[in-house]
């Protein structure tokens, strides 16, 4: 049943954001687009659930076969991706509208459905596709729609921040396409299995060089690599807050989920790690990102800025987890993305909670929140806890998986500056508790009229603190499935 | 600035758009319904059939031609158009084929009839869409004049004459 239905998990979000702008009655959009998220859960549960264990599920669009027609090809990794993005999604619209985009008014509210719709459907496309053009369109769909959405805070830098992120982008895009185009030359075909197949890699041939190059660069800008993440730090400060955590908790994990399938299925592991060896490159640039990211963190005034420079130090460990190319490592990185995305997403909507009732987030308003909004503070601090890594959140799950992984490759150094890096994370993260709970608010600032946010904000953000605490005691769904899609990106499959 | 009558008080330019332009629609529609035998279809149809609308504005002003095409239907087009794309893939599937199999939409016969039914009406949905988003594009253009919900209204940009030529 559900290999006949797969589809819809990509039609169902592109055709609903037109049944918005169609109806234009923004509590319909609304509560239409968490119907429709919700069922693409559902799908998206399904469909792990049926291939976990080393099923892959086929679907011919338009009955064409490939590799002529595009195939959506679902297996463990990109299963375990459309989970990942499509929770993330459900939480967000649950989250209460109130905190919606401020500049948009109420006869407006449709259209911010609606491409809010087609930024889930490019995401959950890319995701499931097995076709290399149609990752390409469902990118730019995705991108498009993201562009519109960070545009969409209220600061006026909101807008002049989305133009910045529309030109790395769209500068990650066409180095993708380039790729794309030089694989296509390269081997008659855009459908990834058979360019897998057919591609014989190799350091004289310099095209399929290129192409590695233009693809991982590409990539890298949308995943927000270290020196390539300048664009990230604005657009999710001053996009509305919904937004940049639903952005900060999918859009770099399908880039994540791209750069692993191209390095792996495409070009193989070991063409890549042992012939090129890519992690000369990755390694370094990981390892900067964890801690010149972190560092830059701990300057930051603004709660949604150190948030931002924190995802990029994020980044830095899944890449580590890539640049290892051994089962645990990798499947560290991978078990992270949901992981990073659990608590970043829950880091951020309690920001939205902050921003609704305190009106900003800068450090000097927070003091003394901590007494006002009891609950809305503890969750910062389990999501807090978790980016640190301490053992009983999924933070640390990850960072054992990672150094585990660090550790069979034999980098005992790469090991011990993860562990350092995470004192960084423990300094940023204290900070901000330091002021919730112990400084007293400013004379000029009082938080006396500060009360807990209402219980529509407040129970999304801590559905995802708790999912912190619970994946990070049981991790059969997220580590299991994580070291299953790696042993299979290992083995070159999707 | 020129004044912006100049242009509407042009004898021979009235009476040849006047004249070209349910040529330039006809010849939009005959692209559109030819494009499975000949050059043609869906995009192109409707980048052609704005394009008749558009001359209609640069002669008569944008606001003649919001009185016959209100934003708001460029808008509501827009997503019809997309709307019947995939309600053909979503209808293939209700009669058990994959989405977007046109084969699956005429059961009965084995020919390809179904694919001829499914190509005509998504180029039909495509070419709605373009020539509404070109129209929307225009209007987004020519002055950003409050519409019908009195949003985004900016007297500065609103010269109520955006787009004549001259």
């Amino acid at each position: 049943m559900i290999e006949k239905i797969l589809v819809l998990e990509v039609v169902l979000p592109l055709l609903a954001a037109p049944v918005c702008v169609l109806v234009r009655h923004p509590r319909f959009c609304r509560l239409f687009s968490l119907g429709v998220v919700a069922a693409c859960f559902a799908i998206a549960v399904a469909l792990l659930v049926e291939v976990r264990g080393g099923g892959v599920i086929s679907y011919q669009l338009g009955g064409w076969p490939p590799p002529l027609g595009i195939e959506y090809r679902v297996s463990t990794v990109n299963a375990y991706l459309l989970a990942l993005v499509t929770s993330m999604a459900l939480v967000v619209f649950s989250f209460d509208s109130r905190g919606g985009p401020p500049r948009v008014p109420e006869q407006r509210r449709h259209l911010y459905y609606a491409v809010f719709l087609l930024c889930i459907s490019g995401l959950l496309g890319i995701t499931i596709t097995g076709d290399a053009f149609n990752i390409f369109v469902f990118l730019e769909i995705s991108s498009l729609s993201s562009y519109i959405l960070v545009s969409l805070g209220g600061h006026r830098r909101a807008v002049m921040s989305a133009f910045y992120y529309l030109v790395m982008g769209t500068i990650g895009g066409v180095f993708f396409m380039l790729g794309v185009g030089l694989l296509y030359q390269a081997t008659g075909t855009l459908n990834l299995r058979d360019i897998a197949a057919r591609l014989e890699p190799s350091l004289d041939d310099r095209g399929t060089v290129l192409a590695l190059a233009l693809l991982v660069v590409g990539i890298s800008i949308k995943l927000a690599v270290f020196p390539l993440h300048h664009w990230l730090p604005n657009a999710y400060s001053f996009a509305p807050p919904k937004v940049s955590a639903f952005l900060a908790a999918t859009a770099t994990k399908v880039s994540f989920y791209l750069l692993a399938m191209v390095l792996f299925t495409i070009f193989g592991a070991p063409f890549v790690f042992e012939e090129l060896r890519l992690q000369a490159v990755l390694l370094p640039l990981s390892i900067l990102a964890m801690f010149l990211a972190s560092s830059a963190a701990i300057f930051q005034t603004d709660l949604r800025r150190l948030l931002a420079y924190s995802s990029v130090a994020q980044i830095g460990y899944m890449t580590l987890g890539l640049s290892t190319a051994n089962a645990t490592g990798l499947a560290g990185g991978l078990v992270h993305l949901f992981n990073h995305a659990v608590m970043k997403g829950g880091l951020f909507l309690v920001v939205a909670c902050l921003l609704y009732r305190v009106g900003s987030v800068h450090i000097d308003a927070l003091a003394g929140i901590g007494r006002r909004m009891p609950l809305t503070s503890a969750a910062l601090v389990i999501g807090g806890l978790s980016l640190i890594g301490v053992p009983g959140t999924v933070g640390f799950v990850s960072k054992w998986y990672l150094v585990s992984g660090v550790l069979e490759r034999g980098w005992t150094a790469a090991a011990v500056l993860i562990l350092l890096s995470s004192l960084l994370a423990l300094v940023y993260v204290g900070k901000v508790v330091e002021v919730l709970y112990f400084r007293k608010p400013a004379e000029t600032q009082p938080v006396d009229h500060v009360r807990e946010a209402p219980l529509g904000m407040l129970a999304p953000a801590w559905v995802l603190a708790v999912a912190a605490v619970f994946f990070g005691l049981t991790t059969d769904w997220t580590y299991g499935v994580a070291r299953e899609a790696a042993e299979l990106l290992l083995a070159g499959g999707i | 600035m020129k004044p912006p009558s100049r242009v509407r008080e042009m004898p021979i330019l009235r009476v040849i758009a006047r004249a070209l332009v349910p040529v330039i629609l006809l010849f939009g529609l005959y692209v559109q319904f030819h494009g499975d035998f000949g050059p043609g279809g869906g995009f192109q149809a409707g980048v052609i059939f704005a394009a008749g609308f558009i001359i209609f504005a640069l002669v008569f002003g944008a606001e003649a031609l919001r009185q016959v095409v209100p934003v708001v239907l460029t808008e509501r087009l827009m997503a019809a158009g997309v709307l019947l794309y995939g309600a053909v893939g979503v209808v293939a599937m209700f009669l058990g084929g994959e989405f977007l199999n046109y084969s699956a939409l005429d059961p009965l016969t084995t020919g390809h009839h179904g694919q001829h039914l499914g190509i005509i009406v998504i180029e039909l949905g495509v070419g709605i869409a373009v020539a509404a988003t070109i129209m929307r594009v225009y209007y987004a253009f020519v002055g950003r004049r409050p519409d019908e919900d009195g949003t985004d209204a900016d007297p500065a940009l609103d010269t109520g004459a955006g787009g004549e030529v001259s």
